[in-house]
């Protein structure tokens, strides 16, 4: 199939950017899309001209790396896959794909489509984590046991990717739903009990200060996130933030 | 220089709790003052950057991803091995062990596997303890599967996300420490060179990626984490990124390069499609514990299947050839890797291969949905003879394993799995050749450490499943936190090392000359126009089979697409920005080097072993025929200037607790 691409160049973080059009031939409908932009990208370097800076790497679902806010949507069209998963098939001969990079304060562009979304990082070094040190002198791992159901919840909140795709879906450019996938992994597990009020109070105050907006409850995130993050995990992470503050009161 | 394996006097389940009563510490206040770089945040890395902070060194940790979590170790899918024996199957240390040698076709240092047998059951309790949420069982107790090549249940897992869920978790013990300052993150930065001084690693060159800066860091010690280089097949299941450079500018400092040829191709892929692949996707071994592989048995069915005219679920079972079932009895679908992929081939080159290629075969999960949907009706006393129930209950169960497996196979293939058989061909996947170290993880560098599947360590010529992300954690939490101190404690004097030292400078300049001639070259072709013919001479001389000429042919043919790299590579853009085309240039200019070596490696092991397999050196039923008076030892190269030249040193592997026997999986 013949296509139009509609994207988004900028030199750097500091210089102000465009959107540029390019059209591609003989796309096939088996290609993912990100090798869709290898084409683009070759035919780019043959002609004497730079290539779109995309982020990307394991290009099958789970490193996060990828990103690309595909017509309008994060993840474009297709419903819980990253772009890297996305084929061309979603698409016909002759459409116009408008590409553009996540768009929130809190993630500035680098070059092109790569954004920075090292304030996620940042959340997670504020308390994503249990306090226990290695030392191969824990306890037994099945001396504790955990309820097949709670541990099945709490893996769904841990199969989040750090993508941003709800930060970039959300009017508000929240990341309730990225902070309260890890603040909620860890709240229904026995071993992260110990510290989770100190954890979402930490976590929650480091989101604010990177800049991310606050949450009303519009649940684009939920819709677009790739990995199915529920929005249950806000509400859980709600309930832990008031307790919190209730006993640090 | 002599190789030193230094392993520990002592009876083999001795060996390591000796060593670590016996080796040198440094004191906390001590470790305060020295500094570890460590290059890569996978499992090994991480492990290790979180590990070595928690005791008080300060950490700098590298990656060339915008966060430690990204690093490959996410995409691992099936699951970790320990010998807990939750399962009362009869599992135990030594047995561990010895499938891990026995899997490696004994091309293993036994006191490396031992130990790493050994720690095994403490990096799940490890692991639990950060809130790694593993697979339970309806009693809230671990759940376990079996994975190729044993006969035991000892593969702990997260659904298909295990190799995401110990990241996260290593990322996590790392995020603690980063939040205390103990670690410094270097996200977007890539390691370019290593610095020696006074013999001694002491430093790397980095290239920040984000700003195309050259940087000088320095510690008294350095840790290689990077991974494997599977990529210089262009295909693989790897990560776009994974690359050699970090282990390959240490083999160019003095460290041993050891058993390149030692390649891993996995059993199940999903097949290649068309000249626009760009990766291979895995589809987890985990899957043949349920799936069954099979090719029609008649060579017209296969015609026709790969001509669209026939569907595989329209042939009759007695049409259908499950050879692995036919071939090894004993273990069926269960076989190592290695056995499977031959078997794989065999069958696809004899035109009984399906997809419109012919290079695939089918995995079939009709009878387990069958199988678990009886299974299920009888539990909750339903009707186990409702056909339509039981399938509907067999696909939920196979739906709560590997779910997400079967997701990622329908949006690549757009074919239902759960309707139709899947199609699978073998990939590259793993790479057991590494860095040589010693039982210490010391590369031959002094200060110089590689973990992880950037070491050749514990897996000989082949790796059983699930055992990479055991090694990547056993190394990172267990093993070198100890080792490490033993090296560092002549270090709590030394003091800062300065980056104004004249071997920084020389570094940095060789760094900047190499790529400022990238982006001065200005010739023809794009770096990938050169990576793929690298990966097709690759695939097609150095793959699956290899033999003495071919071996020759792609030496020749490497050198020849490397002098053309070198001449008319493109590389667009600039020095001092984000440039990735810059990023994939060093990349590959080093694949095209380390290629040589591998292939130099392949030709010199003139007997089929394990991942290796040499036509010339084969059992009358087509099986690998190891040659273990003449190549019991692991081959460690030296590089002398030119990858060609490289020299060869033998470390003879003595076997005392295991008897060296052909393997047999019948
Ligand atoms: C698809 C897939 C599935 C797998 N499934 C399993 C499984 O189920 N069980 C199992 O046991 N094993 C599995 N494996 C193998 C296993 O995942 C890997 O061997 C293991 O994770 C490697 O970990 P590592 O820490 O050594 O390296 P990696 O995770 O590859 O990490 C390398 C790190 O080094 C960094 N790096 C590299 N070069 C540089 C440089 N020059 N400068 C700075 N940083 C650098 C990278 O940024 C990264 O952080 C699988 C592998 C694949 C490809
Ligand atoms: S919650 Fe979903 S969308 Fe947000 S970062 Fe995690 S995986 Fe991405
Ligand atoms: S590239 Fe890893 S999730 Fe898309």
């Amino acid at each position: 199939m013949d296509l139009t691409l509609k994207i988004w160049r900028q030199k750097n973080a500091q210089a102000k950017g465009k959107m540029e059009t390019y059209p591609v031939k003989d796309i096939s409908e088996d290609m993912s899309f990100l090798e869709m932009l290898d084409v683009l990208n070759e035919q780019l370097i043959n002609d004497g001209k730079e290539p779109v800076a995309f982020d990307h790497d394991c290009r099958e679902g789970i490193c996060g790396m990828c990103s690309l806010y595909i017509n309008g949507q994060a993840h474009g069209p297709d419903r819980e896959i990253t772009t890297c998963q996305l084929h061309m098939r979603s698409f016909k001969n002759g459409d116009t794909i408008v590409i553009e990079p996540w768009r929130a304060a809190a993630f500035p562009v680098i070059k092109d489509l790569v954004t920075d979304r090292s304030a996620f990082d940042r959340i997670m070094n504020a308390g994503g984590f249990v306090s226990v040190n290695t030392s191969g002198n824990t306890i037994d791992a099945n001396s504790i046991p955990i309820p097949k159901h709670d541990a099945d919840k709490a893996f769904d909140a841990a199969t989040c990717i750090g993508c941003g795709a709800c930060v970039a879906s959300c009017k508000n450019a929240s990341a309730m739903l990225f902070t309260s996938a890890k603040v909620s992994q860890l709240a229904l597990l026995p071993q992260g009990k110990v510290e989770a009020h100190e954890r979402v109070m930490n976590m929650v105050h480091q989101m604010d200060e990177e800049g991310f907006g606050n949450c009303t409850n519009t649940g684009a995130c939920e819709v677009e996130c790739p990995k199915g993050i529920s929005l249950e995990n806000i509400a859980r992470m709600n309930r832990e933030y008031l307790s919190a503050s209730l006993v640090s009161e | 220089m002599s190789l030193d394996a230094k392993i520990p006097e002592g009876p083999i389940d001795k060996k390591w709790i000796n060593h670590k009563n016996n080796i040198r510490l440094v004191n906390p206040a001590n470790k305060r003052s020295i500094d570890i770089i460590v290059v890569g945040t996978g499992l090994a890395g991480g492990s290790a950057a979180a590990s070595l902070a928690e005791m008080g060194y300060n950490v700098k940790a590298f990656c060339f991803q915008d966060s430690p979590r990204r690093a490959h170790s996410i995409a691992a899918q099936g699951g970790i091995n320990a010998a807990k024996n939750y399962q009362n199957d009869g599992d135990s240390t030594y047995r561990l062990f010895y499938d891990t040698v026995k899997g490696g076709d004994y091309r293993s240092r036994e006191a490396n596997v031992y130990r790493l047998a050994e720690v095994s059951a403490n990096i799940i309790d490890q692991c639990v303890a950060q809130g790694v949420p593993f697979a339970r069982e309806y009693g809230g107790m671990l759940d376990n599967r079996s994975f190729g090549g044993v006969q035991v249940s000892r593969t702990f897992y997260a659904k298909g996300q295990t190799g995401q869920q110990l990241l996260l978790g290593a990322y996590s013990a790392m995020s603690r420490q980063i939040g205390k300052g103990k670690i410094k993150m270097y996200n977007r930065h890539e390691m370019l060179d290593l610095v020696m001084v006074g013999g001694k690693a002491r430093g790397i060159i980095a290239r920040n990626l984000e700003t195309g800066e050259i940087e000088r860091h320095s510690a008294h010690a350095v840790v290689i984490a990077s991974g494997g280089y599977g990529n210089v097949f262009f295909l693989s299941t790897n990560a776009m990124g994974s690359n050699v450079t970090a282990s390959w500018k240490i083999h160019k400092k003095g460290a041993y390069f050891a058993n390149p040829c030692y390649t891993q191709i996995h059993p199940t892929c999903i097949p290649v499609s068309g000249d626009h692949q760009s990766k291979l996707t895995l589809m987890s071994e985990s899957l043949r514990n349920d799936g069954r592989i099979w090719v029609p048995k008649k060579k017209e069915d296969a015609e026709a299947i790969r001509a669209g005219k026939l569907k595989p679920t329209q042939l009759a079972e007695e049409d259908r050839d499950y050879y692995l079932e036919r071939r090894y009895p004993a273990f069926g679908n269960l076989v190592p890797r290695d056995v499977a992929s031959r078997a794989a081939k065999e069958r696809c080159d004899a035109g009984f291969g399906v997809n419109a290629t012919g290079e695939a075969v089918y995995l079939d999960f009709a009878a387990a949905i069958q199988r678990y949907g009886k299974e299920a009706a009888l539990v909750h006393g339903h009707d186990a003879n409702d056909k339509e129930l039981v399938t509907k209950l067999g696909k939920e169960a196979i739906k709560a394993k590997y779910g997400n497996l079967f997701q990622m196979y329908e949006k690549i293939v757009a074919q239902n799995p759960y309707e139709t058989p899947m199609m699978i061909y073998p990939a590259v996947h793993y790479t057991m050749g590494g860095i040589w170290v010693d039982y210490n993880l010391m590369t031959t560098i002094p200060g110089c450490y590689a973990a992880g599947e950037a070491n050749f360590s514990d897996h000989g010529a082949n790796r059983l499943g699930a055992s990479a992300l055991m090694q990547g954690l056993a190394d990172g939490y267990f093993v070198l936190p100890y080792t490490i101190g033993d090296y560092l404690a002549d270090d709590i004097r030394t003091g800062e090392i300065s980056t104004d030292l004249p071997e920084f400078a020389e570094a940095e300049k060789e760094v900047k000359d190499r790529l400022s001639f990238f982006i001065n070259n200005k010739g023809t072709h794009s770096v990938d126009h050169f990576h793929k013919r690298l990966g097709k001479v690759m695939w097609d001389k150095v793959g699956m089979a290899r033999n003495a000429q071919g071996l020759t042919e792609a030496i020749a043919e490497i050198r020849q697409i490397r002098d053309e790299f070198w001449k008319d590579v493109r590389v667009p853009g600039e020095l001092n920005e984000f440039n990735q085309e810059l990023e994939k240039a060093g990349r590959v200019a080093d694949f095209l080097e380390l290629a040589e070596l591998f292939a130099k490696d392949a030709l010199q092991r003139e007997e089929s072993c394990g991942g290796h397999f040499r036509e010339e050196s084969q059992t009358e039923e087509g099986e690998a025929k190891r040659d273990d008076e003449n190549f019991t030892y692991v081959a460690a190269w030296e590089y002398t200037g030119d990858p060609g030249e490289a020299k060869l040193h033998k470390e003879e592997l003595n076997y005392e607790n295991i008897e060296l026997k052909q393997r047999s999986y019948k």
